[in-house]
């Protein structure tokens, strides 16, 4: 938190910035829901605005951008690397339809 | 933010007398708890997309009206009661009691909002014959389970939040908490924010109904 006293005011507007960015990015969001859009441009569209959402909501809100730099490397990478172990195991749900027994 | 670092304490770095992070540590705390969370909601998340794609056939009952608006509506409560979170910290920092109380209240009634409507979805969509274990529209049981197990995790933690952030803002008021409770308070109310925006996407716009 900036302890100035000017910048009181001014942090708010920053935040209120940031909040506005969020609902639009939602609206958007709610719009490709309603167009009907083809499912893996929609998909990729989503996970990238919830994305950019999420950083926004970290970095501003939960005042990650704020703090010291080694606090982010600390939680941030960690974060990644286990998203990325997860991931090793996703490539077989597309196989899955061709391990099953056929249906009757 | 510098204040909790080092020099304030008086102790050499390599005596441990310095917060490394240069925060407190209960704030520490908590982002390694929200650290763990959110790899706990992404690897729901991910189980949840794995049977999807796994699925020869995956319900789509959302229908635009009602369901994704007041799912949007529901979305920008979440929001609004960070933005309004955010307000309570800054207030709480200027040792502004009377304005903390405003803003956490504002806080809890976004988070109460989205809980109310929450619950009635899930009442309108068990009416409508949806359960864990099975569902009228479509042969993949499993959406039922991964619908209630990620929402109701979710509802699990704003319910938690509201409690927390009363708690603070009694405690807070009483004087028997300082002003960083409330910040590390928001962080969690933040995070369960957060979350939201990846759920509200992959569970509730990625199964809007086909409409003729």
């Amino acid at each position: 938190m900036s302890s100035n006293a000017h910048g009181h005011a001014e942090s708010n507007r920053l935040y209120l910035i940031v909040w506005g960015a969020l609902l639009f990015m939602t609206i958007i969001e709610v719009l490709l829901a309603y167009i009907q859009f083809a499912t893996a441009p929609m998909l990729i569209t989503l996970m990238g605005l919830s994305l950019v959402k999420a950083g926004l909501i970290i970095a501003y809100f939960m005042h990650l951008k704020f703090e010291q730099g080694t606090l982010f490397w600390a939680l941030v990478p960690m974060w990644v690397l286990v998203m990325i172990l997860l991931f090793v195991f996703f490539p077989d749900s597309f196989r899955l339809h061709e391990l099953r027994f056929p249906l009757p | 933010m510098q204040s909790h670092g080092a020099g304030e304490v008086g102790v050499p770095a390599w005596d441990g007398g310095v917060a490394p992070f240069a925060i407190p540590s209960k704030k520490l705390g908590m982002w390694l708890f929200i650290v763990s969370d959110a790899i706990t909601f992404a690897a729901m998340l991910i189980a949840y997309s794995y049977v999807r794609v796994a699925s020869d056939v995956w319900p789509k009952p959302f229908h635009f009206y009602p369901s994704i608006i007041v799912s949007s509506v529901m979305t920008f409560c979440l929001l609004t009661s960070s933005i309004t979170m955010v307000m309570a910290v800054a207030a709480a920092k200027r040792a502004d009691i009377g304005a903390t109380m405003k803003w956490l209240g504002g806080t809890m009634a976004g988070g109460l909002a989205f809980l109310i409507l929450h619950a009635n979805e899930w009442m309108t969509l068990i009416e409508e014959g949806l359960r864990p274990t099975s569902n009228a529209w479509g042969e993949t049981a499993l959406f039922g389970a991964t619908f209630f197990a990620l929402t109701g995790l979710h509802m699990t933690h704003v319910t938690i939040g509201v409690v927390l952030l009363l708690v603070l803002a009694l405690g807070y008021k009483n004087g028997r908490y300082p002003a960083d409770y409330v910040e590390i308070g928001g962080l969690y109310w933040h995070f369960v924010d957060l979350v939201w925006m990846f759920i509200f996407p992959l569970v509730y716009l990625m199964s809007v109904a086909v409409e003729h």
